[in-house]
């Protein structure tokens, strides 16, 4: 029986979905172990004591909580100490991280303090007598690894979406701890933030995904996608790099080998042809759905769905409906 | 403008060209090599670049390329050369390991007495796809590090540079020396010029055996996923609307 640690990704004052499925994993993990305890990790503001709670329906035994106003925001500096101080301390088996923005920066820092390897972007993991042994795509995706880890903690980082949240109700006991050291006074220091819309679900975690590509032919034209994500109600809006090469959308909407790689239920291609830099951040999507006015593109070869045409036509008669089946649930 | 001489690190990878099929080799654990193309990883060419411009504004810096590796990847180091860095480190070892703290460590070691105020790193490299080795870095030489950076600036004695967060954006300060890690759109890579390919063959590349500690990480099978079976073309237009939504409700159950 060996204790597993889940570091719980918050964003403001809420608990992050790529949150509930670490402790998830890390309750798998502790079951196929033997059934060892989840301790799962929750730095946030003042308040996220409240939000932590729920850690325990999903299979936190213990939930620690580090309540400190600089934790509103991810601090890499304060989260590495914090995490592998408790890690440490907690002698745990395997510590289980997130392959989001901020767990692609922690988990390998949290790692090295550690003195073990990481592996990141985990599609699954299972327990070969003392090794965890977890698949990671390589290759951008054309090639699938199966990895043995021999450090101990093995540290990995879960694809987003690869593990549903599930129900596995254990204690869930609060602790509250302090900060390994002090966020207000690290090295790196944060002078600005542009704050996105808070309420906008993020490209990794979004059940739907919504991709605009060159087919759109101008920025402006952008909000029939926005409108189609609208429509879905829990849809993120995502691009390809020729868009977001021209300035149409921000680079981190950008979908692809050298941007964010998704898999939601759902990926509405909208006016992309399919290169191989943008399949290799979309092809593990469950269901696609390509509209392109080119018969022979590539993304009709991926899609599960496709509808030949111009988008300016066939977008807003989805839009509406989408708006419409939506209403009859 | 203050003008201040800055030495510089950027470590590189040889990778492939992934605009290809993969074939896994017969021991089952490695790609086949044969027919694929190999060069400086992207990100670690917009690395290169930014040392570069900060070597063009700083007079007096020096940019060093460093890379761990069997002997090709002096290629990949010339390569840097001939864009404009001064001198090459190659850190000898029969394969990159896939064990990113391996590298990482190997790295640390060659870095730590270098007396570098910047150590650059793409964020990632396609084939291995980790995105480990510069935060790793990072902690090991115990310096700030930000990673996955989209626009820099230098200057007496800091620097401070903008990420994309997830639905957000940071601009953050730091002291140096400093480790960062390179995302798209920080620049664009220069192409090396035919006059500094052939400066890039007189520069010094010293060539020593990498310190890589034991492996923990050990890839025990490498597999070609599922191809993804070619779906169907529903139809033209606006018409083909109804059937998707009827068959996204009742096939795929996603709406």
């Amino acid at each position: 029986m060996a204790n597993v640690f889940a570091f719980v990704e918050t964003r403001g004052s809420e608990v992050r979905k790529v949150g509930l499925e670490a402790v998830t994993a890390a309750r798998t993990l502790a079951d196929k172990t033997g059934g060892g305890e989840v301790h799962a990790l929750v730095l946030g503001p003042a308040g996220i004591a409240a939000k932590a709670q729920q850690l325990g329906q999903h299979g936190a035994d213990v939930v620690i909580v580090v309540e400190n106003p600089a934790f509103a925001n991810y601090n890499p500096e304060a989260a590495t100490a914090t995490a592998a101080d408790r890690i440490k301390a907690g002698g745990y088996r395997a510590a289980v991280f997130s392959t989001s923005a901020q767990g692609r920066d922690l988990a390998p820092r949290v790692a090295a303090r550690l003195g073990v390897s990481v592996v990141t972007d985990v599609l699954s993991f299972d327990v070969q007598g003392q090794n965890l042994v977890v698949r990671h795509p390589m290759n951008i995706g054309k090639v699938i690894a199966t990895i043995s880890m021999s450090g101990t903690p093995a540290v990995i980082a879960m694809r987003p979406n690869v593990i549903a949240p599930a129900q596995n109700p254990k204690a869930g006991r609060v602790e509250t701890a302090q900060p390994a050291t002090d966020p207000g006074s690290t090295r790196v220091k944060v002078l600005e933030t542009k704050q996105g819309n808070r309420d906008k679900l993020d490209l990794a975690e979004a059940p739907v995904v919504v991709a605009g590509g060159r087919g759109l032919k101008a920025a402006e034209n952008f909000k029939l996608v926005e409108d189609l994500a609208s429509a879905f109600g829990n849809a993120a809006v995502g691009a390809t790099r020729a868009v977001t090469d021209d300035g149409w959308r921000p680079h981190s909407d950008q979908i692809g080998q050298t941007g964010r790689l998704v898999s939601p239920e759902l990926y509405v291609a909208v006016g992309i042809s399919g290169a191989v830099q943008h399949l290799a951040g979309m092809r593990t999507s469950k269901t696609i759905v390509a509209i392109n006015k080119d018969k022979d593109a590539p993304i009709f070869k991926v899609a599960d769905y496709g509808i030949v045409g111009d988008v300016f036509e066939v977008v807003p008669a989805l839009t509406d409906a989408v708006r419409e089946a939506k209403k009859h649930h | 403008m203050e003008i201040s001489a800055v030495k510089l690190a950027v470590c590189v990878k040889r990778v492939p060209d992934m605009d290809v099929r993969f074939r896994i080799g017969a021991d089952n654990v490695s790609v086949d090599e044969a027919g694929l193309k190999f060069d400086l990883n992207d990100f670690d060419a917009w690395a290169v670049e930014a040392a570069l411009q900060l070597k063009d504004k700083n007079a007096g810096s020096e940019v060093t390329v460093i890379s761990l590796g069997p002997d090709v990847v002096q290629e990949t180091i010339r390569k840097g050369l001939s864009m404009g860095a001064d001198r090459g480190v190659h850190l000898k070892a029969d394969k990159v390991p896939f064990d990113g703290f391996a590298v990482a460590s190997a790295l640390a070691a060659e870095l730590k007495s270098g007396g570098y105020d910047l150590i650059l790193f793409g964020k990632m490299s396609p084939d291995s796809a980790n995105g480990v080795v510069g935060q790793m870095v990072g902690e090991l030489l115990e310096l700030p590090c930000v990673s996955a950076i989209s626009g820099l600036e230098i200057a007496g004695g800091k620097g401070t540079a903008k990420r994309e967060l997830e639905g957000a954006q940071e601009i953050v300060e730091f002291p140096l020396p400093a480790v960062l890690t390179v995302d798209e759109g920080l620049n664009t890579a220069r192409l090396p010029s035919l006059k500094g390919i052939m400066a890039a063959k007189k520069k010094p590349l010293e060539s020593r055996a990498a310190q890589l500690p034991q492996p923990q990480l050990t890839v025990t099978r490498l597999e070609l996923p599922p191809e993804r079976q070619a779906g169907r073309i529903i139809g033209e237009g606006a018409a083909a609307v109804p059937e998707l939504v009827k068959l996204l409700q009742t096939e795929a159950k996603v709406l």
